[in-house]
């Protein structure tokens, strides 16, 4: 489990990087935390025959809050992001999603911009930015341009960037005062990907609800937007009855795949109880009434 | 028993801390891998099929050869010309190479090695290996495989059944007439494995012109695979050295299976003149190591009203992969002589199917068949009481072999040298608070929620008796005179003293992290009266330089009975050397000396005293003040080997182990009615090993143990598609349980010393590996009880339990 | 470049200079070119940590990250812990609690926990568990690892 020969370039800015990219014309891979890419090298089955390491451009790794938006620098470790302060303090949802991504030492070195421009479709990231309607920006040798989180998911492990493309950054709205939030997940060991992962967040205005957002992880090829389900909710409130008809009708939405841990229907089953679960957290406890 | 003059408290039944922790703690451990004991060792890569069947056309090694760092490439065509295939345990004309030569049976089998400067050259090169494959029809279910179109894996065979035995004891067929009630039921045990986190490891060294092979290995044993691979490479056997690191980075039995990558391994430095190193890597481990069987089992139960069982039927297709590898059959047969379990029962018919199929191989894995067998039976108890609206514990107590009849002599041959069943059991119950735990659940399906309690008993097997293995050939072909009986279970331990006192023992035992230096130098420190920390042990296997036989190794749960009772016995053959001598220095007869705490002195206490330090100065520095005919030096080797281990009868009985320890345990779980995750409540563990030698240790064996059960009953297994692809061939799908999913376990004992050990003590190394299966299962049976789901097939996976529930339901 | 390249880094407190392919794993560079066998290799895809070390004072995989990338790190592995030639409090409630059976996780428990303790000098049982479940032990049921990290976390907290 070595990986084939490759040549290894650690640029230190974005050009550099957008440069040598365009060198190898598609033949090369971007190395960020390496935490998804190494073990596919390891196995061969990622074969690059370069890899352009950002690891090296300091420029790509920080945490800003703008305009209602915290932006991330694509380098930004996602243990960065767990002992954030001001993620706690304004995306409490990515903190708690990021608990749930591998273990400590796996976010040590695996980044924000890795993990999206990944797309494992069960991975929590994805999930987060797709529920609360992120975005990412990409640079590449046309220039820059931002892509809404919905645009940005194909399908398993394929977004719309092209080889030539570099994500820099990514931007998620600020949650607004006094949000609820959950990330319920369920997989067969502390740390896998999830089987389901569901993230939610509701916005509450005396009986009503406001906003909400679900998405999932794990449910799909790509991540879910469940806007459907979410309108029955800011439409009915949060009581039982109507959380009740807004996870069936999240667990009509999603079309899962069925593998060796677990099958179609169960997943689907999933979707709707962890939604109910993280809606019913995110709610938080006067949710039951009314 | 030891020591007995010893006025000292003894370190046998101590948690000594471990000698071999500073190492390992500290960076400094020796496993295979770390120190390449032979210069410019040079790195090989195993080319394997990616076809689960599939005849091979030929080979072109050329662009491999042509690459750089590259200085040979062996294939399948040199394995056929300069290797015999490996004998097998069944007569059933299986050739089984150590690589493919005519066709490929399964996923990841070796094709052809690389050999190059190192591990990243020779997998580079062995991309460029091309082997011409016709693809055949794959069958990976056994019972599949039996049917008369399936594909045919072995030409020379004819068919997919590698061996059948029906074996009778008693007379089952009177036993089902005679019922009052007759319980059915049909399981599936999966293909799971061990996954020890250190992978194989194999270096070797041919000197040519001394026609010697150096084979290094982190194989634990069974040596009789020495002999085996002497044969295939066609060498004499004391041309063939095994070595064995100091340290193994865990096993579980797994290890036991490397030999037939000595062999290759082996050949390969034959063939390039060079020192070849091969570390298996995760993906050709979880491909191509070992793993347990997957089963098909039919069982059926005969029982009276008020819960006397009569007899079983037993009827198993057992799934050994693509050829069927030494010891298999074993994964039918190490079991024979406790086949009943715990139970009095006297009638039983066994009918064991050994098929081969496009999958890898199997062999021994903790518990080796045990977690079957007790699966099933514990599952089929279970479902008696239900049928009887008994109590679960009722019915067991109600068969158990009473403690007034032990030594045990069960209907297939085991001898069962001592327990208390029913004390045990009573033990359990006592420590999971049984009847409070029934109370909750009363409570908790009053309040509509999923809470369970399973009961599992079994006899736990150790030391096995190598010829349990014959079971698998007809008694008619073991009655013929040319067909040698086996039998077996010893092992060897010299003590020395050095001019200074202190004590080297060295021993023939391949440790994976059991602690044996610990526990010898407790063994030994008692015998003489010394502290641990004046012993030195030696443990690292090498068949030129140790006492061995075939039997040796660390396998079955050897050591805690025959190895530690060679230590004993040599420590005690040395002490009455002592004695002798210091008697003779004394002049006085040895009648009137006796050795306590270290020290050989006159009984009654007048007169001069020699301690252990005296005497060892005297006889290294004045050998001749030793008496005449007395042996000079201090030194003894002793071979400890047990007596009830005898050839299998012409009825098929056998003892296939030697000691029997017990384990009862009460689990209670609950089921999340969401999302039908398992949640354990309450584990409780007693065990019976005998005499526990170090509790510490001993405790973690258990704690080994069970987590290996937890993993095969609820997350791992080895998955194949219908075209035998594997679909874990990672340890992201391969799912090894961590410690969020261990569980808490409560831990006691029960100790009813074996009578045939030096120092009472039986094994458990293998202990709750054999009972968790069966103790969850029974568990989510019993919260599932008002659904009427039950559980079959393991592993209990939440999308599996949730399906069962939803079916249930409708 | 696929030539060979220059790492520079320090292990242990100590400079150590090599040369090899960028391909070259880290964990690999630890083992063969700088002799350190301590640390070991369970997986080489990141699940198992028994290849864990600190990298600039933080836990990760030495199986994931290539040699090069580790140029002009401060890499600590299982031989640097020792202090004054006695165990670090950590390695001694392994001892003490038979926090380890084979020794093959122990390098990567001992890291991974080490990193931890100081995230979480204070921590409850399952959060010990959770922390420890980034890293396979296939010997111990992680029984006795948990106790011994339990054990370590007040004496650790009191040094810090
Ligand atoms: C044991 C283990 C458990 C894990 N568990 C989880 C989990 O539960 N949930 C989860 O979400 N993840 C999990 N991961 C994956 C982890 O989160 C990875 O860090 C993440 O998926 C990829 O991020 P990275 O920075 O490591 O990217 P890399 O591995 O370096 O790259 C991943 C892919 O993205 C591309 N890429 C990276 N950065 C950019 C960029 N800026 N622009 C364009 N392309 C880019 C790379 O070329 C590559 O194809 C786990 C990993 C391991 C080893
Ligand atoms: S070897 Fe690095 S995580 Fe397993
Ligand atoms: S001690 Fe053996 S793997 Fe943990």
């Amino acid at each position: 489990m070595k990986p084939v020969k490759f040549e290894y370039h650690a640029p230190a800015t974005v050009d550099e990087a957008l440069a040598l990219l365009g060198r190898y014309g598609g033949e090369a891979k971007i190395l960020a935390g390496g935490q998804s890419l190494m073990p596919l090298m390891n196995f061969r089955l990622s074969r690059p025959a370069a890899l352009i390491d950002l690891n090296r451009i300091a420029s790509l790794a920080y945490i800003r809050e703008d305009d209602g938006h915290l932006a991330f620098g694509a380098m930004t470790r996602q243990r960065t992001v767990e002992f954030s302060p001001v993620v706690a303090q304004r995306l409490p949802l990515l903190r708690e999603a990021t608990r749930w991504v591998g273990h400590l030492p796996i976010r040590s070195r695996g980044t924000i911009g890795g993990s999206i421009a990944h797309a494992d479709p069960a991975a929590e990231y994805p999930a987060v930015l797709t529920a609360l309607d992120g975005e990412v920006r990409v640079r590449g040798p046309r220039g820059e341009r931002v892509l809404k989180a919905s645009d940005l998911f194909v399908t398993y492990l394929t977004t719309r960037l092209e080889p030539d493309e570099i994500l820099t950054e990514v931007r998620l709205p600020a949650m607004p005062a006094g949000a609820g939030h959950a990330f319920e997940e369920f997989a067969r060991r502390h740390g896998d990907f999830a089987i389901v992962g569901i993230a939610a967040m509701v916005v509450r205005d005396g009986g009503r609800c406001r906003q909400a957002r679900l998405a999932t992880a794990g449910a799909g090829p790509v991540p879910v937007r469940l806007r459907a389900a979410e309108e029955i909710l800011e439409r009915d409130g949060l009581g039982d009855r109507a959380i009740e008809a807004a996870t069936a009708r999240a667990a009509e939405l999603v079309s899962p795949d069925a593998d060796i841990h677990a099958s179609a229907d169960y997943r689907r089953h999933l979707t709707r109880v962890l939604a109910a679960r993280a809606l019913r957290r995110a709610a938080g406890p006067g949710a039951r009434r009314g | 028993m030891m020591s007995p003059e010893s006025t000292r408290e003894r370190w046998i039944g101590r948690p000594v801390k471990r000698v071999e922790d500073h190492r390992l703690l500290t960076g400094r451990g020796t496993y295979i891998d770390d120190h390449p004991p032979v210069a410019n060792v040079h790195a090989a890569a195993i080319v394997r099929s990616p076809h689960a069947h599939a005849r091979i056309l030929g080979y072109d090694v050329s662009a491999a050869l042509a690459m750089p760092g590259v200085v040979g490439v062996i294939t399948g065509a040199d394995v056929a010309a300069s290797t015999k295939p490996f004998g097998v345990g069944v007569t059933a004309p299986v050739h089984y190479y150590c690589a493919a030569t005519d066709k490929a049976r399964f996923v990841g089998e070796p094709v052809a090695v690389v050999v190059a400067k190192n591990r990243y050259l020779a997998e580079d090169a062995a991309e460029a290996v091309v082997v011409h494959y016709e693809p055949l029809p794959a069958v990976v279910d056994p019972e599949r495989a039996l049917e008369p179109d399936a594909p045919v894996l072995h030409e020379t065979v004819g068919t997919n059944l590698a061996g059948n035995r029906r074996l009778v004891y008693g007379d089952p067929d009177r036993a089902f007439a005679e019922a009052e009630v007759v319980i059915r039921e049909r399981f599936r045990f999966p293909k799971y494995a061990s996954t020890p986190i250190e992978t194989y490891g194999v270096i070797a060294r041919w000197d040519g012109l001394d026609g010697v092979l150096t084979v290094w290995s982190n194989f634990m044993g069974p040596f009789i695979m020495h002999p085996l691979v002497a044969r295939v490479l066609g060498l004499p056997e004391n041309r063939l050295r095994f070595i064995v690191p100091p340290d193994i980075g865990g096993s579980f039995g797994i290890k036991s299976s490397i030999y037939p990558y000595m062999a290759l391994i082996g050949l390969a430095a034959m063939k390039t003149g060079v020192a070849v190193k091969w570390i298996e890597d995760r993906r050709e481990h979880l491909l191509a190591s070992s793993s347990g069987t997957d089963r098909v089992a039919y069982r059926e139960l005969a029982a009276r009203r008020d819960g006397t069982i009569l007899g079983m039927r037993y009827r198993w297709i057992d799934n050994v992969g693509g050829y069927i590898r030494s010891p298999e059959p074993g994964c039918s047969f190490r079991p024979t002589g406790n086949f009943v379990g715990p139970y009095a029962f006297q009638h039983l018919e066994v009918d064991a199917s050994v098929v081969m199929t496009n999958k890898s191989l199997t062999g021994p894995n903790r518990g080796y068949a045990c977690g079957h067998l007790y699966f099933e039976t514990e599952g089929m108890i279970d479902r008696l009481a239900a049928t009887l609206g008994m109590d679960p514990v009722a019915v067991r107590r109600k068969n158990l072999i009473p403690a007034t009849a032990f030594p045990y002599r069960t209907p297939t041959g085991g001898l069962y040298d001592s327990g208390d069943y029913e004390a045990t059991l009573d033990r359990a119950l006592e420590h999971a608070d049984y009847a409070g735990l029934r109370r909750r659940q009363v409570e908790a399906r009053a309040a509509g929620r999923w809470f369970g309690i399973g009961v599992a008993l079994a006899v736990d097997p150790s030391v096995s008796n190598m010829g349990y293995v014959a079971t698998a050939l007809d008694p008619q072909f073991r009655a013929k005179p040319e067909y040698l009986p086996k039998s077996g279970a010893m092992d060897a331990a010299t003590v020395k003293v050095d001019p200074l006192g202190r004590v080297t023992a060295i021993m023939a035992t391949t440790p994976q992290g059991q602690g044996h230096q610990t526990v010898v130098s407790q063994i030994i420190a008692d015998e003489l009266g010394l502290r641990p920390e004046d012993v030195t042990v030696v443990d690292e296997m090498d068949t030129f330089t140790r006492v061995w036989s075939i039997s040796s190794g660390t396998y079955s749960s050897r050591f805690g009975s025959v190895g530690a009772g060679a230590a004993a016995l040599a420590a005690r053959k040395l002490r009455a050397k002592l004695v002798d001598y210091a008697a003779h220095l004394m002049e006085v007869p040895v009648e009137q000396v006796e050795f306590r705490d270290g020290t050989a002195r006159m009984k009654g206490g007048q007169g001069p005293s020699y301690t252990v330090k005296d005497l060892a100065g005297r006889a290294h520095w004045n050998a001749t003040s030793m008496p005449e005919g007395m042996e000079q030096g201090l030194q003894a080797t002793a071979v400890f080997g047990f007596s009830v281990a005898g050839a299998v009868d012409a009825q098929d009985r056998v003892n296939s182990s030697n000691t029997y320890g017990f384990i009862a345990e009460v689990m209670a779980v609950e089921i999340d009615r969401a999302t039908a995750a398992v949640t354990i409540d309450k584990y409780v563990t007693v065990h019976d090993a005998g005499t526990i030698i170090n509790p510490m240790i001993a405790e973690g064996q258990i704690y080994g143990g069970a987590l290996h059960g937890l993993g095969g009953a609820m997350f791992e297994e080895l998955a194949y598609d219908d075209d035998g692809q594997l679909l874990t061939g990672t340890f992201m799908d391969y799912l090894v349980p961590t410690a969020s999913e261990a569980p808490t376990i409560d831990i006691a004992h029960v100790v009813s010393p074996s009578p045939l050990t030096p120092l009472g003590s039986k094994g458990l190394g293998e202990s709750s590996s054999m009972t968790v299966p069966a103790v969850l299962a029974n568990a989510v049976s019993d919260a599932l009880a008002p659904l009427g789901v039950r559980i079959t097939q393991l592993p209990i996976t939440p999308s599996r339990l949730w399906h069962l529930i939803e079916d249930a339901k409708t | 470049m696929a030539e060979p390249v220059t790492v520079r880094l320090t292990v242990n407190g100590v400079g150590h200079e090599g040369r090899c392919e960028p391909r070259k794993l880290l964990v690999d560079f630890l083992r063969e070119d700088l002799a350190l066998t301590g640390t070991h290799v369970g997986c080489e895809h990141g699940i198992c940590g028994a290849c864990t070390v600190l990298i600039d004072g933080v836990a990760a995989r030495s199986c994931i990250m290539l040699a090069v990338q580790a140029d002009g790190a401060e890499i600590v592995t299982i031989e640097g812990l020792m202090q004054d030639g006695a165990l670090h409090p950590l390695q001694a409630a392994f001892r003490e609690h038979h926090g380890l059976q084979c020794g093959f996780c122990t390098p990567g428990m001992l890291m991974t926990a080490l990193d931890f303790l100081r995230v979480n000098p204070t921590p409850t049982e399952p959060e010990i568990r959770e922390a420890l479940s980034a890293v396979l032990c296939r010997c111990t049921g992680y029984h006795g690892i948990v106790k011994a990290v339990a054990a370590a976390a007040p004496v650790l907290a009191k040094r810090a």
